[in-house]
């Protein structure tokens, strides 16, 4: 026998569990399928995976996230903005700030994107069947809500009461315009504010809170004991919400957030979504307020 | 547990064996400080004799064998609005670690659970750790080791075989067939249970010189309720944010992924580099948001994830008490002071 050393092959399991040492770095090769242009900063990019087999393998829930990579320019995560019940493709609102989401704002349909994931945990909407939902949405915090919406607007005959609140800096902002009577005729109430009006602007002027202290005074406390809150939002607005519908008792586990970060790997590796030591990429996006009183510095 | 004595020639020997056809890494004297100390490095070793077997402490630790600072984790073929991409994971030669201190080989155990034990384990880190040949070596406490507090000064698994120095013979501690194997080739006796003696008054002689010592006691607890202490402002007013701390652990792992494109425009590239998070950017989103803008939250942060986090995580901390980073602290920052200070003690700041 010799003194060399023999290899240890790591990759010993079969590719097809999102566990394996040979998933790390699996890419789906997807292309961009439409881009539609939703305001000046924000665009809607549907995605298709290429492979028949792979595309019929690829499921999430609402409120996950994937990495989207465009070789040579960088990758980022971004939280799917389509019903998961959409099978073949998922939507994209992608705002255009930095290097990888301006050089997306360039690319024309047909570019080829890798894809990963999807990644992190969802929102728990079979938990919250019979009940009231609320969804609150500050700015581009509608991205990650529009798969819920979706989902609420499938099986709308499961839920309650259904309450939209969607708030932005002025009008211009607003994304998604086309689908607010889609979600009114489902029996989705939506209430819009915007905090600097312009001259055409009609509706209500302010902040998201304006809207909830109304409501918080319109309705009783049994219907927030039995409502369920999804959050999205910049990060003071979490704080300003998550204490009003505290206060107004609504279950700490009927609340959810989804929190922003900037993963490098989403995976649970790279730690630059990390607060504290919790991965946001696999605790989260998508947290309910008790977790996040645990957390430091989360909102 | 399988326990062997060589005597102490019988190393050398050892090293031949396993150098003949491995590449062999071990501590090696890189240079002299200003007071005509050694420093020392870990670093590839052909000749036995320029192994530093009684080594204080590397300046850099081991991780770069298992965690390179840039390694490259994709390659991209590109073509019009089209690309492949292959992914490598470096799988290198298998190779030989020839004398790692007990806190190096628990900062690579602390690594494992979350970079090959949690989910998603990663191949780029796995693939080196697998095939690395790791024969441990007994140390001499310095004033600035604390792994005894942090419960890292013996090394339980995470090893191939680890030796002692008895005085006049080496007591080895065999944890893999390959090892067993390998000492089938060198004069081994069985330990008889005067050498059991030996062993552990050379256990309890070392644990008597350790003199720098950090209470964990509800640590996890103490950090949470110390959240807002002004000890963190007086930390980050003197943190320069350079990242050195993060540079020499051994446990930090963080990373940033750069992509980049070649001068052809023909290739890209995938990398990933070693971050720390002191650096002002590591918190920052995407319009500019930043979570941790001020260095006595991202200072604070890092303690949070070693003694807090990780803890909550795996039950133990990520902190290995190998004392470098301190050591190598421009400003002379210790874990040791800061952990004192959040629990309330006297900050003696400097040296």
């Amino acid at each position: 026998m010799g003194n060399k050393l023999a290899f240890t092959d790591i990759a010993d399991h079969k590719h097809d569990r999102k566990t394996d040492l040979g998933s790390f770095e699996c890419t789906y090769k997807a292309e961009i399928t439409s881009i539609h242009k939703l305001t000046d900063l924000e665009n809607l990019y549907r995605i298709q995976i290429l492979d028949p087999v792979e595309r019929d393998h690829f499921d999430f829930r609402p409120g996950q996230f994937l990495m989207l990579e465009l070789p040579g320019i960088g990758e980022a995560p971004f939280s799917i903005s389509s019903s998961p019940s959409r099978k073949g493709d998922v939507e994209l609102c992608i705002r255009k700030v930095g290097s990888l989401t301006g050089f997306l704002s360039k690319v024309e349909r047909g570019t080829h994107v890798g894809i990963r994931g999807p990644f992190g945990t969802s929102f728990p909407m079979e938990k919250m069947h019979g009940q009231n939902i609320l969804l609150i949405a500050g700015g581009l915090g509608i991205a990650p809500l529009r798969a819920p919406i979706a989902h609420v607007q499938e099986n709308r005959s499961r839920f309650n009461n259904v309450d939209i609140i969607y708030g932005t800096k002025d009008p211009s902002q607003l994304l998604f315009t086309y689908q607010y009577d889609m979600w009114q005729a489902d029996d989705i109430r939506l209430s819009i504010i915007v905090d600097k009006p312009d001259a055409s602007w009609t509706g209500r002027v302010g902040m998201i809170t304006k809207v909830l202290e109304d409501m918080f005074a319109a309705r009783d406390d049994d219907f927030f004991q039995n409502t369920y809150a999804i959050i999205c939002g910049p990060p003071v607005m979490f704080k300003f919400v998550c204490n009003m519908l505290n206060k107004r008792d609504v279950p700490m586990q009927k609340m959810f957030v989804s929190l922003e970060r900037r993963m490098h790997c989403g995976m649970g590796k790279c730690c630059r979504c990390n607060i504290g030591s919790t991965y946001t990429c696999l605790s989260g996006p998508v947290f309910d307020y008790w977790t996040v009183m645990n957390l430091k510095e989360a909102i | 547990m399988i326990f062997r004595v060589i005597e102490k020639p019988e190393l050398k020997a050892l090293f031949e064996i396993v150098s003949a056809e491995n590449r062999v890494v071990g501590p090696v004297e890189v240079g002299r400080d200003q007071d005509n100390h050694a420093i020392y490095g870990f670093g590839e070793v052909a000749d036995f004799n320029r192994i530093a077997l009684g080594y204080a402490m590397t300046s850099l630790p081991a991780k770069s064998y298992f965690l390179p600072y840039k390694e490259d984790m994709a390659t991209f073929r590109l073509d019009g609005k089209d690309w492949q991409k292959t992914v490598d994971y470096n799988m290198d030669a298998p190779f030989v670690f020839f004398g790692m201190h007990a806190c190096d080989i628990n900062a690579l155990n602390k690594l494992d659970k979350v970079l090959m034990g949690a989910v998603y384990p990663m191949p780029y880190y796995a693939a080196k750790r697998q095939n690395a040949f790791i024969i441990g070596l007994g140390c001499e406490p310095q004033p600035y080791c604390f792994c005894r507090s942090m419960g890292s000064d013996t090394a339980l698994h995470g090893f191939d075989m680890f030796i002692t120095d008895l005085g006049d013979r080496y007591f080895i501690e065999i944890l893999s067939d390959t090892a067993f194997n390998l000492l089938k080739k060198i004069k081994t006796t069985e330990p008889v249970e005067a050498d059991h003696i030996k062993y552990m008054q050379a256990a309890a002689e070392k644990n008597k010189k350790f003199t720098t010592t950090v209470d964990t006691t509800d640590l996890t607890k103490i950090l949470d309720m110390e959240f807002q202490s002004d000890v963190w402002k007086y930390w980050g007013d003197k943190c320069l944010a350079c990242g050195t701390c993060a540079n020499v652990c051994p446990t930090c792992y963080c990373y940033s992924v750069e992509e980049t494109v070649a001068l052809n425009l023909a290739t890209a590239q995938k990398t990933k580099m070693l971050y720390s998070c002191n650096f002002i950017d590591f918190a920052e989103v995407s319009g500019g948001h930043n979570f941790r803008p001020e260095r006595h939250s991202r200072l604070k942060y890092r303690y949070y994830h070693k003694h807090r986090g990780f803890v909550e995580a795996f039950e133990e901390s990520l902190c290995v008490g190998c004392g470098r980073c301190g050591e190598s602290c421009l400003a002379e920052i210790t874990v040791p002071e800061v952990i004192s200070s959040v629990r309330g003690g006297n900050i003696q700041h400097g040296k």
